[in-house]
């Protein structure tokens, strides 16, 4: 994909603006997810800015955000760093055969409690 | 007083108690819970993209039946309420996700977000009253030390949700109030259980999890209510060892339309 254009989807789609972003670290700090991501909330935020997308497009770190909301909601400039990592992930899913997570991977990852919650939840956040 | 009433795939199945102690606590409280013909899943988490239209359809359709009959649309489940509120706002925020939304939906009458949406909490609240529920309290919680789990869904995104304060909620500890019982307030309360990674990341759901269980238990909780059944799935499939209840099983009992909490 062309960069300008994939940046240019990123920030449309997400409505985010991270140039308002003054680097205080918060949204990392706040992430539940941190230890498991090898691109944090605030790499996000500047690599989006700066059009450095392509290794965020092939990094786990887009399937291990919660959802949370944590650091949109204790980002003191507003910036909503989630709504970036959404972005990118749609970004990578909306593709052909993109697919994190398909119907043929959920049986084996059930057990006798699994809420419907959960597998709505998981396909809503991973497929296409 | 009569109430749209948006159940979810969840409450149909895996987590049948938090809807039935809603309805039986509801009709003691004076409001019966009409539940939407035909509603359709929320999807559980809102996809916050401003071009993703089609999946929040059915969030949409809920919203608009609620309309139709001039009634709040109430749900109970965490996720269904944080989804279809999200989408309202959505609605009533961007001109254009409207416009794309009442063209697929290609009605007569457009809807523009005029729905009022409660969680069943904010219903206790602001329609019933906590004093008024606790009026009608026959079997008081007395003495038992109660940890609110808020999670994430219910006070977050806060510049939508609009429930209570988001880093110092007060909502769900004075409803632990109303029903005779005491609330215990902890650092993790309203920190994430993990969500939907316990589907392919186990172990980190399990780290969040047990976080949240024995913060609440260094408070001194005995039991924790939520009202996420993927929250209560988190901490119990995670080793919990004190009770995680619905907070409408510790609401029935209170009003005594059921026997006891501790299952």
């Amino acid at each position: 994909m062309n960069k300008n254009f994939i940046q240019e989807e990123i920030l449309r789609s997400s409505g985010v603006n991270p140039k308002k972003c003054m680097k205080c670290g918060k949204c990392s700090a706040t992430c539940p997810a941190y230890d498991e991501m090898e691109y944090h909330p605030h790499q996000f935020v500047s690599m989006v800015e700066s059009g450095d997308i392509e290794p965020l497009l092939s990094s786990e770190s887009l399937y291990k955000c919660l959802s949370c909301f944590a650091c949109i909601d204790r980002c003191p400039r507003g910036v909503q760093p989630a709504k970036l990592v959404e972005a990118v992930r749609l970004a990578v899913i909306r593709q052909q055969d993109k697919n994190h997570l398909t119907a043929n991977d959920i049986p084996k990852l059930l057990d006798d409690e699994t809420p419907q919650q959960l597998i709505v939840s998981a396909f809503r956040k991973y497929t296409k | 007083m009569r109430v749209s009433y948006f159940p979810g795939c969840t409450l149909k199945n895996k987590a049948r108690d938090l809807d039935e102690y809603a309805r039986k606590s509801a009709e003691v409280l004076g409001i019966t819970l009409e539940e939407i013909p035909d509603w359709q899943c929320c999807g559980g988490v809102f996809t916050t993209a401003k071009n993703e239209v089609a999946t929040k359809l059915s969030s949409v359709r809920a919203l608009k039946y609620a309309a139709a009959k001039e009634q709040p649309l109430v749900s109970v489940c965490s996720a269904c309420h944080n989804v279809i509120k999200q989408t309202n706002h959505a609605i009533k925020t961007d001109a254009d996700f409207a416009k794309k939304v009442n063209n697929y939906m290609a009605e007569e009458t457009p809807y523009a977000g005029e729905t009022q949406v409660y969680h069943y909490l904010e219903m206790l609240r602001d329609l019933v009253g906590f004093d008024a529920l606790k009026e009608k309290v026959v079997n008081a919680l007395s003495g038992k030390k109660i940890a609110a789990y808020y999670g994430c869904l219910l006070l977050r995104p806060n510049s939508v949700m609009q429930m209570d304060d988001p880093e110092n909620p007060q909502i769900m500890e004075n409803f632990i109030k109303a029903i005779g019982a005491t609330p215990v307030v902890y650092a993790m309360r309203n920190e994430c259980c993990g969500g939907y990674i316990s589907m392919e990341s186990p172990d980190l759901a399990s780290k969040k999890s047990n976080a949240v269980v024995e913060n609440a238990k260094a408070a001194g909780a005995e039991m924790i209510i939520t009202a996420c059944p993927l929250c209560k799935y988190n901490l119990i499939k995670n080793g919990a060892d004190i009770p995680v209840v619905y907070f409408t099983q510790a609401l029935a009992e209170a009003l005594g339309v059921k026997e006891d909490t501790n299952e």
